[in-house]
């Protein structure tokens, strides 16, 4: 038999309860029993940052977390940035500055961008680099992510699309 | 599943030290204790490691904390990065700390990482043991018995292994107040991209009034297998004015503790790190001082 516990989270405002076992990781959870696939797996060794949602507010690698971490919490994956059929404005910007090209890496950089947009609405393209640190993506080069996370700055900042 | 799947194993969230004491206890060496996660899930995930039971010390209320008064900062074990490299309490009374903090790994890995379990885990490429052994810290660790306190000049012994007993918990990290005309710093040689430390070095230097060096301590991390204090180099610090020259002098030695015992892997050659600790230690003592 395995082990097995209840888990209660809520998942962009809506609450889950599902049985789990222990090892499952916050990453599978989502997209197995969630069927959120959003939020994606490339390393799966905690160095991509594919994986990448707000727990409780703070950005973590979702394959480095267990589910039963999560309980009792709160989760926002890329599926929970849109509000009211408006993209949040971190998706705006990756939007309109081209932020992606396979897009595998992009829904770990939004959450990301976002978190670091929440601690500094105004920063600078060496601390958006610097906060993206853990997110790693085979395509772009980064420079139209960093504009992304530019852009979505000045949105914020001028009053735009905000979560 | 194409991914890494961890070997079954129990879950407990203790709500109080007492119990998560008496959990350890239960399991006889065969539970460890989940603190951000992020050296031990990685291990669990691999099967390196298949505990037995995890028991997540999260709920317990009051593990996780920054507080300042006379006999200097009390941090708990359950804090993480984040919250030290955010906090102005940090920054105020060992900015070192912050600064160190500030430079792991990345967002994601700060938010989860502790400084409890930094120190527990004794990763030979971790940055805050350095840290905390230039700081002079003393660690409080608990059982299901009572209490007891260990120097941080004591907790690191080889590879992946501390002080602490396989019943104990880490609970609260210590860090005395720096006296007067003291400069700290931490600088390191990142991996580039895990941002572990291939050589890391802190230091922590105070001057009297003629600009004498009265105190010094100096640690090396990522060159062997645990963190060190670099005392040869401290002692010839000691009792000189800090010229570049002695600077120089002293960097030279801050592998002498290591020994033969250099890391070696696909990062870093013992050669090179070696020569780097030199260079790091020079540049830690050189900012150190200038910030006196
Ligand atoms: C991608 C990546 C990059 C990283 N880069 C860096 C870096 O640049 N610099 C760096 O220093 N580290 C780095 N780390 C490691 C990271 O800092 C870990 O978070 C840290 O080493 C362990 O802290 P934790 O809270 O996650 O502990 P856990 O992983 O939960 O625990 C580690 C060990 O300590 C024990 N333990 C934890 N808390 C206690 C306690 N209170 N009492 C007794 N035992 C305890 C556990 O049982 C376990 O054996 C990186 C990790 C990852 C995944
Ligand atoms: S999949 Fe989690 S960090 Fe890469
Ligand atoms: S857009 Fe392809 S990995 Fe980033």
């Amino acid at each position: 038999m395995p082990i097995q516990t209840q888990i209660t989270v809520t998942v962009n405002g809506t609450r889950h309860t599902n049985p789990v076992e222990p090892r499952l990781l916050l990453a599978h959870y989502l997209r197995e029993v969630l069927n959120l696939t959003g939020t994606h797996i490339g390393c799966d060794t905690s160095s991509c940052g594919a994986c990448t949602v707000l727990l409780n507010g703070k950005a973590v690698k979702s394959c480095t977390v267990l589910a039963v971490q999560a309980d009792g919490g709160n989760v926002t994956t890329v599926e929970g940035l849109a509000k009211d059929g408006k993209y949040h404005a971190v998706q705006q910007g990756f939007w309109d500055k081209h932020g992606l090209q396979c897009g595998f890496c992009t829904p770990g950089m939004m959450i990301t961008a976002v978190q670091i947009l929440e601690r500094n609405p105004n920063p600078t393209e060496a601390e958006i680099r610097r906060g993206l640190r853990g997110n790693l993506c085979r395509c772009t080069g980064y420079h139209n992510i960093v504009e992304a996370v530019k852009a979505a700055a000045a949105a914020s900042r001028a009053g735009g699309r905000k979560r | 599943m194409t991914t890494n799947v961890a070997a079954s194993f129990q879950y407990h969230a203790p709500s109080s030290v007492e119990e998560a004491c008496r959990l350890l206890a239960k399991y006889k060496g065969g539970a460890k204790l989940l603190a951000g996660g992020h050296s031990l899930l990685p291990l669990v995930k691999l099967r390196l490691a298949t505990p037995e039971a995890l028991i997540d010390l999260s709920r317990i209320k009051g593990l996780s904390y920054v507080k300042a008064g006379r006999k200097g900062l009390a941090i708990g074990a359950m804090t993480t990065y984040y919250d030290i490299e955010s906090s102005d309490v940090v920054k105020k009374a060992a900015p070192v700390l912050a600064d160190a903090a500030a430079q792991v790994a990345d967002t994601q890995v700060r938010n989860a990482g502790t400084l409890g379990g930094s120190l527990a885990h004794s990763d030979p490429a971790g940055d805050l043991p350095a840290v905390v052994l230039a700081l002079g810290a003393e660690l409080e660790v608990h059982t299901a018995r009572g209490s007891r306190t260990i120097s941080v000049d004591n907790f690191f012994r080889d590879l992946l292994t501390t002080a602490l007993r396989p019943n104990e918990v880490l609970t609260e990290i210590r860090i005395p107040p720096l006296p007067a005309r003291t400069g700290t710093a931490y600088v390191k040689l990142a991996n580039k991209a895990s941002h572990y430390a291939v050589v890391g070095v802190a230091a922590v230097v105070t001057l009297d009034k003629a600009g004498v060096c009265a105190a010094a301590r100096v640690a090396v991390t990522g060159a062997g297998p645990h963190a060190v204090r670099a005392k040869r180099t401290e002692r010839i610090l000691i009792g000189k004015k800090l010229s570049a020259l002695v600077i120089r002098r002293a960097a030279e030695r801050a592998g002498a503790e290591i020994g033969d015992g250099f890391n070696s892997d696909i990062h870093a050659s013992a050669e090179y790190r070696a020569a780097m600790t030199i260079v790091f230690a020079e540049r830690a003592l050189t900012e150190a001082v200038g910030r006196v």
